[in-house]
């Protein structure tokens, strides 16, 4: 894959026709991309196309339709598998990354984790890498740890390393890039500590592989998850990697439909992967369309993504420091985090930053971005976040700072 | 329609100066309610005598909306006998749905949050004040008729 070496989002704007309109007069400035990305017209065409030329189920008719959709369905898979260097039989398409972590948790946790075991989770998690395994500790009888975060947004790996060597730990399940503080974590390392001791590791990708180059062997993970809709891909898909070994080991998450080789009265036999774990008619146009997305970002060379988002983050962080009294989460280096930046300014709410720099067009978000326990930690019940992507461009900080100022003296006159 | 629907200047007041914030020494009865969607967060105390409402104070952490809003509220509620206050939370409630023409001499300070109704996701801010003084009326009066 060679991509160019470095990224303009001004050339790469005119593929995001979202980026054209106006919000109230103002153009579009779209600073929310760690909830969803914008999607570029080669992904619309891409789903538009499937279901106009070729739209029929995939792996049973023998038209050549069908044969023709399930190339599609499988294209995307390959290209998505691709991107992470990822088995194409170890890539599970899933809803979303919940779907993905759950399925591990029923379809792994429940089966293995027994009373008094114990699964360690992280205070930055979303409440995606959060509530599934709380959901299966109450039914195995096994406790959920929380590895804290420092006050610099980092994890407390001498923590995490006592647990590992004192608890019945099963299952390290952490985020790589946190959607709140943008620490980016040493999953690496995590897991070969976790490893260690026997325990097995989940990596939540879901705002790193949109982001950063990754490949599922360097993370050292058992199994990483990543949603579709945060990477330029359509919602409803999402994706589950893991060794094929270990898939291979596990039960079934959910059946039904495409995830049999037979079913008789007196029992059932699973498919082989990954449709195993692919319950039902899939999101075929969705797979199109992540495939789609995959291509674009390959396209682009993810190392330019890093460079460019490393380059919008060092930026932002230098331009929202100047404001009087702002507090920044998170690492302050921009090569120790991505590009979520949540942050909050004295006497004026989050919900109300969010609800006055919409007036130039601006989009943030505010609130307790699915991470309550972390915003625990910090001691607010909510705070500002912007974060970034391929379109953005060093002009939209610049904005957001003039929006932020503009707020501040509506609330203070 | 400019933000300034949202934010007139008497809400910015309220929300700045907030009227029966606190906590009153001995309520009869005290709720805390929030709003997951933004982590707004409120403790409501009322304190009754003689079916009215004798005190009411709130603390708590939120945005413009929400603050004034519970300041609003009590200034409104105070004094006030509980099945007028019940009807008028009632009232408030309909004026953020746009179900009703609102009424000034009833609502007092609080007519000037007319304008979040226009904006669905920030209703939930109006209204958490509200809804907490009727959840503690409805808490106190059914443990009293125990
Ligand atoms: C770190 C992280 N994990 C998980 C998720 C959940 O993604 P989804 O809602 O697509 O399942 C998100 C996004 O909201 C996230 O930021």
């Amino acid at each position: 894959m060679t991509g160019a070496a470095e990224l303009d989002p001004r050339a790469l704007r005119a593929d995001f026709p979202i980026l054209a309109r106006e919000v109230g007069g103002a153009p579009l400035v779209y600073l929310d991309s760690a909830a969803t990305s914008q999607k570029p017209r080669c992904v619309l065409d891409a789903m538009d196309r499937y279901y106009t030329e070729t739209n029929a189920n995939v792996h049973r008719g023998v038209y050549t339709l069908a044969a023709e959709a399930t190339d599609r369905y499988e294209a995307g898979r390959f290209s998505v598998a691709r991107l992470v260097g990822a088995d194409r039989r170890g890539t599970v398409f899933t809803k979303n990354a919940s779907e993905a972590i759950n399925l591990v948790a029923w379809a792994w946790g429940v089966r293995s984790l027994k009373p008094g075991d114990a699964i360690v989770v992280t205070e930055m998690e979303h409440h995606s890498n959060i509530v599934p395994w709380q959901l299966v500790a109450k039914i195995t009888g096994a406790r959920v740890l929380f590895t804290p975060v420092d006050g610099d947004g980092r994890l407390d790996l001498e923590w995490l390393e006592v647990t590992l060597r004192t608890e019945p730990v099963r299952m390290v399940a952490v985020v790589h890039v946190s959607n709140v503080l943008g620490t980016i974590n040493p999953v690496a390392d995590i897991a070969r500590m976790a490893h260690t001791y026997g325990a097995k590791v989940l990596v939540d990708a879901s705002q790193s592989v949109p982001h950063m180059p990754v490949r599922f062997a360097d993370t050292g993970a058992d199994f990483m998850a990543f949603t579709g809709h945060k990477m330029l891909g359509p919602t409803g898909i999402g994706v589950l990697v893991a060794d094929p070994a270990t898939l291979d080991a596990m039960e079934p998450f959910l059946g039904g439909g495409e995830m049999i080789s037979d079913v008789r009265t007196d029992g059932s036999d699973w498919a082989e992967l990954p449709y195993k774990f692919e319950a039902g008619t899939p999101p075929i146009a969705e797979s199109v369309g992540l495939g789609a997305a995959a291509d674009y970002l390959m396209a682009i060379g993810m190392d330019a993504v890093r460079a460019h988002e490393r380059s919008l983050t060092a930026y932002a962080l230098g331009v929202l420091s100047q404001i009087d009294g702002i507090t920044i989460y998170g690492p302050q280096d921009p090569d120790a985090r991505g590009c979520p930046i949540s942050f909050s300014v004295p006497d004026m709410h989050p919900h109300d930053i969010a609800q006055l720099v919409d007036r130039q067009g601006v989009c943030v978000r505010a609130g307790h971005h699915c991470a309550k326990p972390l915003m625990r930690t910090l001691g607010v019940g909510a705070t500002a976040r912007a974060s970034t992507y391929v379109y953005n461009t060093h002009q939209d900080i610049d904005t957001l700072a003039a929006a932020l100022a503009e707020a501040r003296a509506f609330m203070a006159a | 329609m400019g933000l300034e629907d949202l934010y007139q200047q008497i809400i910015l007041d309220h929300y700045r100066k907030p009227r029966h914030r606190g906590e009153l020494e001995h309520p009869s009865v005290e709720v805390d309610h929030n709003n997951p969607v933004c982590g707004d967060q409120l403790h409501l105390g009322v304190l009754l005598e003689d079916g009215r409402i004798a005190g009411v104070a709130h603390t708590g952490d939120g945005c413009s909306i929400s603050q004034a809003s519970a300041s609003m509220m009590s200034e409104a509620v105070a004094g006030m006998p509980v099945d007028d206050a019940l009807e008028l939370v009632e009232h408030f409630r309909l004026m953020m749905h746009r179900q009703t023409e609102p009424d000034e001499d009833r609502l007092g300070d609080a007519i000037a949050l007319e304008g979040v109704a226009k904006y669905p996701v920030r209703v939930k801010c109006a209204l958490l004040s509200w809804m907490a003084l009727k959840d503690a009326l409805q808490t106190h009066s059914a443990t009293t008729e125990r």
